[in-house]
């Protein structure tokens, strides 16, 4: 079954840094596992004064995907994350977008929430 | 006449302003001193007296989930973040709302109607013979500061002479509070961030079209800098407040300098008139 994870990060593509903001993440990757791809998102929120959590949240519905993987999320963020069912992992330290999607698939990453 | 004492940086002596200005005036005619720096009132701190309470409301949409379709266009509207759309349902973040209705107009189903939901709070107190103190308190973790500004200016209506002391900024709260005021009293320091934010203040007022003057609090006696700016900004200095351990101690206390202190009753008064005489401000 095809399944998209959205992946915080610095950069648009795979080889880029995961940031471990999530509301504030320059760019949202969302990875197709079945397909392969990549599709990034600037994220328009990165430098809104508020509210950046809920609406960042609505961005990784809007594109499809099931599972998050960044550091950290807020309050708001994180009660939004909670009633979409969207499945929500810490990726703790530095990497690329590439790894933290390999150490998701791998279940190497705790849960968030 | 209604007189707004602004300052662009917090902790330069605003309210100390405010709240001698008001004791002051309060001794030979009625005066209403209204706090609309919400977000942290204290000039309640300088007047103890039993206060009546008045809830501030705000409209909050409410999405009725038998009309909605979950189609997004209200959550695609709002600009604060407040709502999320699921795919079952619609999650609402009341104390990200600023109640601007925008997610209700935009609503193809007629789904979102609206309620009230407090989110602060207007004091009133009679602390003094001649005064009135009204007080906006804005409830943690809210962002709506303009509304409980309205309603604490609304609770003050249309007193003779009102006195309001603004949050520091230049933000939509310290716009809300000194629009249709008469005059503008801007409190600095001589420090170049006292001086950056005074600038700031300054482009505010000369918009809304406000005579302004400028009080330079805990000056060390060297203001030369502060004094140029307000001359080459054509803005009167209306009253220099020396630095001193004394007035700090006063201060520290939340007590009064006009009332504790010998020479401040006339220099407030001074002040008062040269600020309305200086502003071309008719009493």
């Amino acid at each position: 079954m095809s399944l998209i994870v959205c992946i915080t990060a610095d950069g648009p593509d795979s080889g880029a840094q995961v940031q471990p903001r999530f509301g504030r993440a320059p760019y949202f990757v969302f990875a197709d596992t079945e397909k392969g791809t990549f599709e990034a998102v600037k994220n328009p929120f990165a430098d809104a004064q508020g509210g950046v959590g809920p609406r960042a949240v609505q961005t990784v519905l809007d594109h499809g995907a099931t599972a998050l993987v960044t550091g950290q999320v807020g309050g708001n963020a994180a009660s939004a994350i909670q009633a979409s069912g969207i499945r929500a992992c810490a990726f703790k330290g530095q990497g690329t977008v590439s790894a933290a999607l390999a150490a998701f698939l791998a279940g190497e990453l705790p849960s968030l929430l | 006449m209604k007189i707004v004492v602004a300052s662009g940086k917090g902790g330069t002596g605003k309210t100390m302003v405010a709240a001698n200005l008001g004791y002051v005036l309060s001794r030979d005619r009625e005066v209403a001193l209204v706090d609309c720096d919400v977000e942290e009132p204290n000039l309640h701190l300088f007047f103890p007296a039993e206060t009546v309470d008045e809830a501030v409301t705000a409209e909050n949409p409410v999405f009725d989930p038998a009309l909605c379709t979950q189609c997004g266009a209200c959550g695609k509207f709002c600009r604060y973040g407040a709502i999320t759309v699921l795919r079952d349902r619609v999650l609402f973040f009341a104390e990200l709302c600023h109640s601007c209705g925008g997610c209700r107009i935009v609503c193809p189903e007629g789904a979102v109607t609206e309620t009230g939901r407090a989110i602060g709070k207007v004091s009133t107190a009679h602390p003094l013979p001649g005064l009135t103190l009204v007080s906006g308190f804005l409830n943690e973790g809210e962002v709506q500061a303009p509304g409980v500004v309205r309603a604490a200016r609304a609770a003050a209506g249309e007193h003779p002479l009102i006195i309001q002391d603004a949050s520091p900024g230049v933000a939509c709260a310290v716009i809300e509070t000194i629009t249709g005021c008469d005059l503008c009293i801007l409190v600095t320091e001589s420090t170049p961030s006292g001086l950056h934010d005074l600038a700031l203040a300054v482009e505010a007022v000369r918009m809304l079209s406000i005579p302004a003057g400028v009080v330079i609090n805990r000056s060390d006696g060297r203001d030369e800098v502060a004094t140029a700016f307000c001359r080459e900004h054509d803005l009167p200095v209306l009253m220099t407040i020396p630095f001193g351990r004394e007035i700090a101690a006063v201060q520290n206390r939340g007590g009064l300098v006009a009332r504790d202190l010998p020479g401040f009753t006339e220099k407030f008064s001074a002040l008062y008139a040269d600020a309305v005489r200086l502003c071309g401000v008719k009493e």
